[in-house]
């Protein structure tokens, strides 16, 4: 019996089906494939650490061309696709990823952000796991010595100290999100669905430890993608001006922190508001657009967006609001985005008249 | 054999009743979490037991799982607070199919008290939506608030003091909200850019505008038709309108009953309406600039039939004063005279059918004025009152609605 079981381990072995527990073992395809969530982050062998700074074999960093802002937190985006199975390209929306690809993201911060690469700490680590039937959203929740995250799916309030670039020591609470919470943004069209990792987000350099290349090359080349055609779009830096004009920036920035809710698809679909960067029609995308259900989040404004008049613009009031009853997005910030906000101030003072099509306000 | 097939059919039907598990809550300090991480883990049959007690809040709760209930011991008794709520645009937040909601109440959340979005089969009964301070701008808006939801039930429920609609539902299909209350909200009861909604057994008092069928451009669902509104009590809403501007609820005057605003086919009969300031039925157009072509202003096919009207226009509101100060008979019911309207730039004529028939005044003669603004939107100074009213119309009433429920 024993040489019996000794024999078939043996045989195991040698298929390499047995699982290999040595530090340099590969990613753990078969849990990412169980259709359940692992108790710890390091189970799945995406990085060679515990502590999650070295990506393992076929993980590869990414970042985007426009971020959703998230109080000022560093995110640390990786890509996982099995062994000879990539992404098909698309041009205009997130890539379809094939079953067992993986999207991991980790939201960190500095002890103090005037050093950004010194003390960083690691709050939570977000897994989107491509499985047979969709995407399932798993939430890891780090301890504060940095070397383990558990599976925490009803979320999480972590007391965070830091110092701000201002060289201000602020006092948060991060709150990992629920479940349900994840949700609330990763829904499309009833399922649960990628935000970023489209080509228009992705055609940048990245600098690769051997070196600047460009994202969309790179995963063609590691096997994350089927193809990356020369004529990729490529979406604006919002604060970057040498990257786009003012309106591309804006939409762009738009297009990455509102709507994947703001959809026709999406969790806000029944507001009729589409602030995706492909969305041409004004009204949809708010210009003399007046609120259906925003109730007192409107702010006495007629209108979400008043061309020439950001402080007639209930867009801009609720992106600058705190109040949970008014703020937009409805959830993952705590703190105003300055810097987006005066982008969007700009875009709409700017715009001083009317697009064609749109009559005048009554 | 046969009997083994039973017993063992019996056998399973036990066993997966017996799955269904209750969680119960109760009040205290780990509250917040214990029933967040109940409405997450729970799994479809589950009952979500809310204990009597005040359950003070400070996020937002969300339930995503279908076929779960979640009960309390009364909607005097078992109170969702969420006075301290720091997080989430509403109390409860529901996204998931055959859900019932039984037997509690929320209090004072930051934005909608409760809704329930993209849903099919959602049952609110015996719930109470409320701001307790009464009405302020910066209640709320909606209390109990399905939105893009099919079959919807809302039954012996309660909501005060929204500041835009207490029981609203909003592009839905499949609708009945009967014998609850709205009281000190903007608009009491408002059923806006739905298909196939009864409305009966309410009673409508204290809001600025009792029960208002809307339909407004620029959403997914529009069109609005096929609403019953009847057996219902609506009197004296003349509470001052508290809605921040900008939303359309913000523009109806204080002293309303029952208001019409373009949809068609609606019936509203068998009511009991009066004590009302301005108006006990207004029929109007959307009065604000389309853009979108496919979308009709006007109010088409409406019936109003054996109503029971008490006093109105004895303190007129909004343009409605106006009117009253240059002579304006205010009348049991008003009909804006619109028949022409303006979308997307193209202008556009279509008769508006009107029905008034077997109402009744407590003895006195209904009345009816036609405002004469032909034009939808139209300035009120350019209104010439008359008493012409529209064409009849001869659309059927729609077939009771049915709720799908199983």
């Amino acid at each position: 019996m024993r040489a019996l079981a000794l024999a078939l381990l043996l045989l195991l072995s040698a298929s390499g089906a047995v699982a290999r527990v040595s530090a340099d073992a590969p990613v753990n395809q078969a849990l990412v494939l169980s259709g359940r969530p692992a108790a710890t982050l390091t189970e799945y062998r995406f990085f060679r650490d515990a502590r999650a700074r070295e990506p393992n074999a076929g993980v590869t960093p990414y970042d985007l061309n426009t971020a959703l802002f998230s109080d000022d937190a560093v995110k640390f985006r990786y890509v996982y696709t099995p062994p000879g199975a990539a992404a098909r390209y698309n041009a205009d929306g997130v890539f379809e990823f094939p079953v067992g690809a993986v999207l991991i993201k980790t939201f960190a911060y500095p002890a103090d952000a005037r050093a950004p690469n010194d003390n960083i700490r690691f709050l939570e680590t977000r897994l989107l796991i491509r499985q047979r039937n969709g995407w399932a959203a798993y939430p890891y929740v780090w301890n504060e010595e940095g070397d383990e995250a558990r599976y925490t799916p009803i979320g999480a309030d972590i007391p965070v100290e830091r110092v701000n670039e201002a060289g201000a020591r602020i006092a948060l609470t991060w709150r990992a999100p629920n479940r349900n919470q994840c949700a609330g943004c990763h829904m499309s069209a009833g399922a649960l669905a990628p935000i970023g990792p489209a080509a228009r987000n992705l055609n940048r350099d990245y600098p690769y430890a051997d070196g600047g290349a460009n994202q969309l090359t790179r995963w063609v080349e590691r096997g994350h993608l089927d193809a990356a055609p020369a004529g990729a779009p490529r979406a604006a830096e919002a604060f970057n001006p040498a990257s786009g004009s003012l309106e591309a920036r804006a939409r762009a920035y738009l297009d990455v922190n509102c709507a994947h809710c703001h959809n026709p698809a999406g969790p806000a679909h029944t507001s009729g508001l589409d602030l995706r960067s492909a969305n041409a029609d004004a009204t949809s995308l708010g210009i003399f657009k007046r609120p259906i259900a925003a109730g007192r989040a409107s702010g006495d404004m007629a209108y979400s967006i008043d061309p020439g008049h950001p402080e007639r613009s209930i867009l801009l009031h609720r992106m600058e609001s705190l109040d949970p009853g008014v703020m937009m997005p409805e959830l993952g910030r705590q703190s105003v985005d300055a810097r987006g906000l005066a982008l969007i101030r700009e875009w709409i003072s700017e715009m001083n008249a009317p697009a064609p099509g749109v009559p005048p306000p009554h | 054999m046969k009997l083994i097939v039973a017993a063992c059919a019996a056998l399973i039907l036990c066993a997966g009743a017996a799955e269904a598990r209750t969680w119960r809550i109760r009040p205290g300090p780990n509250a917040q979490a214990q029933l967040q991480t109940a409405l997450i883990e729970a799994r479809p049959g589950d009952q979500v037991r809310l204990a009597a007690g005040r359950f003070a809040l400070t996020q937002g709760l969300s339930l995503a799982v279908d076929r779960v209930t979640i009960r309390g011991e009364g909607q005097d008794r078992s109170i969702l607070d969420f006075s301290r709520q720091n997080q989430g645009a509403e109390g409860l937040l529901v996204t998931a199919n055959r859900v019932t909601l039984r037997d509690f109440a929320v209090e004072n959340a930051r934005g909608d008290a409760i809704k329930a979005r993209d849903c099919d089969q959602i049952t609110f009964t015996g719930i109470r939506a409320e701001w307790t301070r009464g009405p302020h701008r910066d209640n709320g808006a909606y209390g109990l608030y399905p939105v893009n939801c099919s079959n919807v039930l809302i039954e012996n429920s309660i909501a005060r003091g929204a500041s835009d609609a207490g029981i609203y539902v909003g592009q839905s299909r499949h609708i009945i909200v009967r014998n609850s209350l709205a009281e000190a909200n903007v608009a009491g009861i408002e059923i806006e850019n739905s298909f196939f909604a009864d409305v009966y057994g309410n009673t409508a008092t204290r809001n600025t505008a009792g029960i208002l069928v809307f339909d407004l451009p620029g959403v997914p669902q529009m069109g609005g038709h096929s609403v019953r509104v009847y057996e219902n009590r609506v009197f004296a809403n003349n509470t001052a309108n508290f809605a921040p501007p900008g939303n359309i609820v913000g523009q109806v005057p204080a002293g309303m009953g029952v208001m019409v605003m373009a949809n068609r086919n609606v019936h509203v009969f068998e009511n009991e309406i009066g004590e009302h300031g301005t108006v006990n039925i207004a029929i109007v157009a959307y009065p604000n600039t389309i853009a979108d072509a496919t979308y009709n202003p006007l109010p088409r096919d409406v019936i109003i039939r054996a109503n029971r009207f008490g006093r109105s226009g004895f303190a007129p509101a909004g343009p409605f004063a106006a009117l009253a100060q240059a002579g304006a008979p205010l009348t049991d019911i008003i009909w804006d005279g619109a028949e022409t309207y303006t979308a997307a730039g193209r202008p556009r004529t279509e008769p508006v059918r009107i029905t008034m028939r077997d109402n009744e005044a407590q003895g006195r003669a209904v009345t009816f004025l036609s405002l004469g603004v032909p034009v939808a939107g139209g300035d009120m100074a350019e209104a010439q009152p008359n008493t012409n009213a529209p064409a009849l119309s001869t659309a059927r009433e729609p077939e009771r609605v049915r709720v799908q429920q199983d």
